[in-house]
């Protein structure tokens, strides 16, 4: 039951077979058993859910019940929740209680899914690992000596060991499409401004992106339906009408264009890698997709841009963490800037301060036209391939990720080389695009996910083309024992 | 471009951060090794590119002038590490 999918579940809850009450607590009895040894949820919520629970129980009793009443959520500890502690994977927001709801909190809870805990991730997601955290790595589910990605390492470890039915992430250069490569999960990163970013602790503004991971692209419709929207409350949230993203799962696939990269199949891919995406493609093709070879030449550039606009970004986000209105104070401050500096060093981790430092950099007097200016002005150019790739072809289909889960503590002294795990998804947070990873393949008893990549606001078709692959395979229903 | 510790030093007081002596040289060496990765912006002519700070290049929508929200001062103050007559504490600034 567990490892079913949220529409799976729904199926259950609508015919009586199981009560949302039943399935919390067997969730919960599972995050009991299970968490301790992978440190996916830092904090469990079991009283609130079993409320939740019981109030989602008697709305299906009414007859007011929609497909995710009774689903059992986990979200990102980067999210707001009104009386739990958000603490964003830092020791900065370690007695951070948030006064307030994330409107993605919010959205969910008003669709009736039961907040099971909060779970762990790279402190202020900045990660591609999950090993950041201040409360610890996470354990991959599917080899407790790798990590499940990052940063929503907690969130994709959570749902492929079964422990919640569907997860909230974020996406600031690859952080909910990676962990759902490395942990078999399909996770879709909507366009920029589909989404509401109210009350999810901001990394980067013109990248974040909320999204779901989820076990099959169905589910992942679902959680946008409920989360997707205008919102009053953050300004860059784009004003649309509402939209079924299950609407258009079961369209055939007949003159589907797909666009190959012709940057991204090149010898630095593992060739075990590039033959499950090739077999990938052979079922699409089946289904009656035709692909061609597209380029995107500046996509080598990508890394480098984002790593002067993230980080700047961030610096001026991280500010805010300054010791005095909430959050981690420093013990008996000399002065003022002794309280900003010894508050905020002893209480970010080691990663945050080199970014809030390349940042500071790359923002100071002298360098700003050198790095900023210039990272916007490659920001564009990124965003001009992809518009011309989508002169050509509907969406584009490549690598999530060069390999598979790598090993804990493997990449962890080197930024450099972990800033380029994010190689194939983070122009698509430059270019504000929607990209979604899905299960392909198993590579020694490991997932390999692929991406999509299509035009802003392509969501539907995304999850359509997923949908319609996950109906002729079953990677995505692949689970690992735990 | 190669940081040294003076460098590092000028960044983290901009950052309001503080880096330890011991780390110093570790620390300007990371920085360092990621500026490096990032100069390989500057071999790309972009001087007929415009500048993009949002994907879609949209400006910023305003709501009109109108108080929407209570004050709730008393309640966001109970998660300050310190607080006293509604105000926020800190050391003192000037003698």
């Amino acid at each position: 039951m567990l490892s079913k999918t949220v529409a799976e579940l729904a199926g259950a809850l609508t015919r009586k077979e199981v009560s949302a009450r039943e399935l919390t607590q067997a969730y919960l009895d599972r995050i009991h058993q299970l968490n301790p040894a992978l440190n996916a949820y830092v904090t469990i919520t079991a009283e609130q859910a079993l409320a939740q629970a019981d109030a989602a129980d008697s709305r299906r009793a009414q007859g007011n019940a929609g497909p995710l009443t009774g689903i059992p959520i986990a979200h990102k500890d980067i999210f707001c929740t009104r009386g739990v502690l958000t603490a964003c994977g830092s020791r900065m927001l370690h007695n951070f209680v948030a006064p307030y709801d994330a409107t993605v909190v919010e959205r969910l809870e008003q669709a009736g899914a039961i907040m099971l805990g909060k779970t762990n991730m790279d402190e202020f997601a900045m990660g591609s690992s999950n090993e950041t955290s201040w409360f610890g790595p996470v354990r991959n589910p599917w080899d407790h000596a790798r990590v499940p990605g990052g940063s929503s390492g907690g969130s994709a470890a959570a749902v492929a060991a079964g422990l919640c039915a569907m997860a909230t992430g974020t996406d600031t250069g690859g952080s909910i499409r990676q962990p759902a490569s490395f942990c078999g999960l399909s996770g879709l990163k909507p366009t920029y401004g589909r989404v509401s970013r109210w009350g999810m602790i901001a990394f980067a503004s013109s990248l974040d992106q909320a999204g779901p991971l989820t076990r099959s692209a169905e589910d992942a419709a679902l959680m946008m339906n409920a989360i997707a929207g205008s919102d009053m409350r953050d300004s860059t949230c784009l004003e649309l009408a509402f939209e079924d993203f299950t609407a258009q799962l079961n369209q055939p696939l007949a003159g589907l264009r797909i666009g190959l990269p012709r940057e991204h199949f090149t010898k630095d891919l593992n060739p075990a890698v590039q033959t499950i995406l090739q077999t990938a493609i052979r079922t699409l093709e089946s289904l009656g997709a035709s692909f061609k070879e597209v380029s995107l030449p500046n996509n080598y550039l990508s890394v480098p841009a984002y790593y002067v606009i993230a980080p700047a970004e961030a610096s001026a986000n991280l500010s805010r963490f300054d010791g005095v209105r909430f959050g981690y104070r420093c013990e008996n401050p000399d002065n003022l800037d002794d309280l900003y500096k010894r508050s905020r060093s002893e209480s970010f981790g080691d990663e945050v301060k080199r970014r809030i430092m390349v940042g500071t950099y790359a923002l100071s007097a002298g360098y700003y036209d050198a790095y900023y200016i210039k990272a916007q002005k490659i920001r564009r150019l990124i965003k001009q391939d992809f518009d011309l790739a989508f002169n050509d072809v509907d969406l584009i289909l490549g690598p999530t990720s060069p390999h598979s889960a790598f090993k804990l503590g493997e990449k962890v002294s080197d930024p450099v080389t972990m800033y380029l795990e994010d190689i194939y998804t983070i122009a698509v947070n430059l270019a504000g695009l929607p990209g979604m990873s899905l299960p392909a393949g198993m590579l020694n008893g490991l997932p390999i996910g692929m991406q999509l990549v299509g035009p802003s606001l392509s969501e539907s078709r995304l999850l359509n083309v997923a949908h319609q692959f996950q109906m002729n395979t079953d990677w995505h229903s692949q689970r690992p024992e735990v | 471009m190669a940081l040294d510790k003076n460098d590092v030093e000028k960044i983290a007081h901009l950052a309001r951060l503080q880096i330890n002596d011991s780390d110093i040289v570790e620390v300007a060496r990371r920085i360092s090794n990621i500026l490096g990765m990032i100069d390989q912006m500057q071999s790309v002519d972009t001087s007929a590119v415009s500048a993009m700070a949002h994907p879609f290049d949209a400006g910023q929508r305003l709501r009109a002038d109108q108080i929407t929200e209570t004050n709730q001062r008393d309640y966001y103050q109970q998660i300050a590490p310190a607080t006293q007559d509604g105000l926020y504490l800190v050391p003192k600034v000037i003698e």
